[in-house]
């Protein structure tokens, strides 16, 4: 099923028409809404009379997160805030929170897209469906639940946490579609083995799996242990959340919702345009966002754009698998964890050297995130409690920046190795 | 009081060679030890002869180790001296952090932390318990 083929089986001809004409009118809303992309603009010597087209936008100015960073908290919003309806918050770098605000039309397009996603992976109106992202700043929970509104289907908002209740609810409800990140639906799996629960005791049928990258293999575990079948779902609370593209049936790429958010594929050296299914950084513009529309916002995402009719009928250009990212942003449990945050926090604290390492394990398919200190001499003590006491003040520090907990594990002064390269700070050891 | 050091110890194989062999190189003596143990860390606690000495040294080679007072006390070497020792503290509401013994020279000795140094100071005067001192312990 389709759930809106005038825009999703669109003619190429008449969607890049559609997509120039809404270029052209964000162009020209931000231009007199935000004085950050006015600026942009003149000094690029360029009017909105001048994006006529949308093979104009090469010549748009770039977004960065650190622009989002740089005009904290609101200095991006297009609309006034009389017109925000929600925001939505999303980890910074360095303490400050990206905030995206959206307009009661913006919620509009999301449940819209979302509820595009959701047929694409066979959710009807018959479904009930289980939204376990988290609910709250992070735009996945919300994200997914009001799309499950607007498609219809019944929905269950289970968030993040309390597996085995969910799985109960999972199995006594009949639920049969949920959205979570997929290293949760292999945990759920590892759960129901520990409660005797087989995949034949329940009715699960459809997965939408993203926040964090994932791989084939996992998509054959996942269902092959919760006996349903698994979909990409691809957002960021920048452009959207939970929406911005998703697989369909055929599995071969995730379908952009290309009427609201126009992709591009740059060098991200070089920043030049790269030739459609080329591998590069992936770029979003969002052509109808009120709240906080974004010209050329750098995801940082590294992939390819597929070009092509889908078998599936859909036209819209695809997205392959994210490969990896241009930055050093970590996803840990769908959670976006810079090694810079963890750095701000550790300078804050007076016991522990400047020197650190993050170690990644996905232990029982969970991401579990060490953080590796080193405790200052002056601060060493015959207690174990006063040891135990720094470990537990570091990990709610951390928890309160990062949104996830980590555990800290202390080392005795110059234990890691001094002046090495960012790629030392980090071991990964999931294996992705 | 007497010092005593402690010394972050990381729980892997040859942790804790590493700070015993430094100090038998700089020869300083051991005259007690007790390790405390996590899933993940420990804390070696040391009696040592020269044990300003014995911390320098280990700083110095990149270990987080620290000096702090402790309580030393001996013990006529019979059964029911430690009970006798311990309740003086107990009748007062001294908790004790943490203990370990050692026979040193015919004489039991009890290394121990309170939760109050001062009072447990007084309690040891009152109670006629025989506090030990460095010098002391080099004597024995």
């Amino acid at each position: 099923m389709i759930w809106n083929p005038n825009k999703e089986c669109m003619s190429r001809d008449e969607m890049r028409e559609l997509q120039g004409r809404r270029l052209h009118k964000i162009v020209d809303y931000v231009y007199h809404n935000v004085p950050f992309y006015r600026n942009k603009l003149q000094e690029m010597d360029i009017e909105p009379d001048d994006i006529k087209t949308i093979d104009d936008i090469v010549r748009l100015p770039f977004t960065t997160k650190q622009d989002l960073r740089d005009n904290y908290p609101y200095g991006l919003q297009a609309a006034p805030q009389s017109e925000i309806v929600r925001v939505h918050a999303s980890s910074g770098t360095t303490g400050n929170p990206t905030i995206v605000g959206y307009t009661r039309k913006d919620i509009g397009v999301w449940s819209e897209c979302m509820a595009r996603c959701l047929t694409a992976y066979g959710v009807s109106r018959d479904d009930t469906f289980s939204v376990a992202y988290g609910y709250g700043l992070f735009t996945g929970g919300l994200g997914a639940h009001y799309g499950v509104e607007n498609l219809g289907a019944t929905v269950v908002p289970a968030s993040t946490g309390n597996t085995e209740k969910h799985l109960r609810l999972i199995r006594d409800l009949g639920i049969t579609g949920i959205a979570c990140t997929p290293s949760y639906a292999l945990h759920l799996a590892e759960t129901m083995t520990k409660m005797g629960i087989s995949k034949e005791d329940l009715h699960l049928r459809v997965g939408a799996f993203g926040a964090e990258p994932w791989t084939e293999d996992m998509r054959r575990e996942i269902e092959n242990r919760l006996g349903l079948q698994g979909y990409n779902l691809y957002g960021l609370s920048e452009i959207m959340g939970p929406c911005v593209s998703h697989e369909c049936e055929c599995k071969n790429g995730s379908h952009i919702c290309e009427d609201h958010f126009f992709p591009e594929i740059i060098d991200p050296e070089t920043l030049e345009p790269l030739p459609l299914g080329s591998t590069g950084e992936l770029v979003f513009t969002t052509l109808t966002k009120e709240g906080m529309p974004l010209l050329r916002y750098r995801t940082r995402d590294l992939c390819s754009l597929i070009p092509g009719e889908c078998e599936c009928g859909r036209t819209a250009v695809r997205m392959g698998r994210i490969l990896g990212r241009s930055d050093d942003m970590l996803i840990i449990r769908g959670i976006n964890v810079f090694p810079s945050q963890v750095e701000s926090v550790i300078l804050s604290t007076e016991e522990f050297e400047p020197h650190y390492q993050l170690v990644i394990d996905r232990i029982d398919n969970l991401d579990r995130l060490t953080v590796r200190v080193e405790l200052r001499n002056e601060f060493m003590t015959d207690l174990l409690p006063d040891l135990a006491a720094l470990e537990h003040k570091l990990s709610e520090k951390l928890k309160s920046v990062l949104s996830i907990r980590a555990k800290v594990q202390l080392l005795p002064q110059g234990t890691l190795e001094r002046s090495q390269g960012k790629s030392k700070r980090v071991i990964d050891n999931r294996k992705l | 009081m007497i010092h005593q050091l402690s010394v972050f110890i990381e729980n892997k194989s040859g942790a804790l060679l590493q700070i015993l062999s430094l100090l038998k190189e700089a020869g300083i003596q051991l005259v007690a030890t007790n390790i405390v143990d996590t899933m993940d860390y420990g804390i070696c606690r040391i009696i040592a002869t020269n044990p300003r000495l014995a911390c320098t040294i280990l700083q110095e080679a990149g270990m987080s180790a620290n000096l702090n007072e402790v309580f030393a006390i001996e013990l006529d070497n019979h059964p029911g001296s430690a009970a006798d020792a311990i309740a003086a503290f107990a009748q007062e509401g001294v908790g004790i952090v943490y203990l370990y013994s050692f026979l040193l020279g015919g004489k039991g000795i009890l290394i121990f932390r309170t939760d109050n140094a001062e009072r447990a100071s007084d309690i040891i005067k009152e109670s006629r318990l025989k506090a030990i001192s460095e010098e002391d312990l080099s004597r024995l």
